[in-house]
């Protein structure tokens, strides 16, 4: 494993093809928006296909957070890279459902194991 | 506006920066879960706190937060109340509607924040400010 580089105190880990991002605080909006640059720029460095978003410890995803993770999802899709969220507390896709918020372009996953099942078997379509 | 019986207010928060909407926020969730409200309302009064505070501090450029216990008809609940001295709201219906948006953030900001909870409560007046209240009741 590479060493983590922290943006904005949320660190963008390589591993191996793919990224992944854990998403350890309450974020402000500039966080958010932060977060977007950091990983699109991150992929361009590391030419990575895959990104794993953790929002295990996140309590509450608001509209804004939704749609900022909904367009890293469809720029990285741009860029050749796949964005899996995973980790989403059931209280949060309840209130996510409830607010009406869609986002688009986003696969998820219970877990990162399983994310990372997703993204081999999107790889390996790919290669086939 | 919503009419209390009774009302304690537990907090009273300026918002000022982007930061105070974190932290209000958390006051909200500490609220929620100290007066007894279960991990999915919890999660539903403090996600309707965040997009009512994001509306204040970017049309409003900030303004004041009120988290009080409340009985409202002889239900108790939490009320979270949000004043803002901004420019005003001068088509109340329309920014309620699903889909509406000035802001291009989907529209789906008060309304969805009224389907969190079980009353929200809008009140503006154009040059003066605005005043929203959201009420959840307790279990």
């Amino acid at each position: 494993m590479n060493e983590p580089s922290v943006v904005s105190k949320i660190p963008i880990i390589k591993l191996g093809r793919y990224l992944l991002v854990p998403i350890q605080v309450d974020m402000t909006d500039h966080m958010v928006g932060d977060l977007q640059t950091s990983v699109l720029e991150a992929i361009e460095r590391t030419g990575a296909k895959g990104v794993l978003i953790d929002i295990s410890v996140l309590e509450m995803v608001d509209s804004f957070i939704g749609r900022t993770l909904s367009g890293i999802a469809r720029m990285a899709a741009i860029m050749d890279a796949a964005v899996v969220i995973v980790g989403m507390q059931p209280a949060v896709a309840i209130t996510l459902v409830e607010l009406g918020l869609e986002m688009k372009g986003i696969d998820y996953a219970l877990n990162i194991e399983n994310g990372m099942t997703l993204l081999n078997q999107r790889l390996r379509e790919i290669d086939l | 506006m919503i009419a209390a019986d009774h009302e304690e207010v537990l907090e009273r928060v300026p918002l000022k920066a982007e930061i105070d909407i974190v932290h209000i926020r958390q006051l909200v969730r500490q609220r929620a879960k100290q007066y007894g409200m279960g991990l999915v309302d919890q999660t539903r009064i403090t996600t309707a706190a965040s997009e009512i505070l994001r509306n204040m501090y970017v049309h409003a450029d900030g303004g004041e937060a009120t988290i009080s216990a409340v009985s409202v008809q002889g239900r108790r609940g939490l009320l979270v109340t949000c004043q803002d001295q901004g420019p005003g709201i001068p088509d109340i219906q329309l920014a309620m509607q699903d889909g509406y948006s000035t802001a291009d953030s989907l529209g789906c900001g008060l309304p969805g924040a009224g389907r969190l909870v079980d009353r929200l409560e809008l009140a503006s007046t154009v040059g003066r400010g605005t005043t929203v209240q959201l009420l959840k009741y307790l279990p």
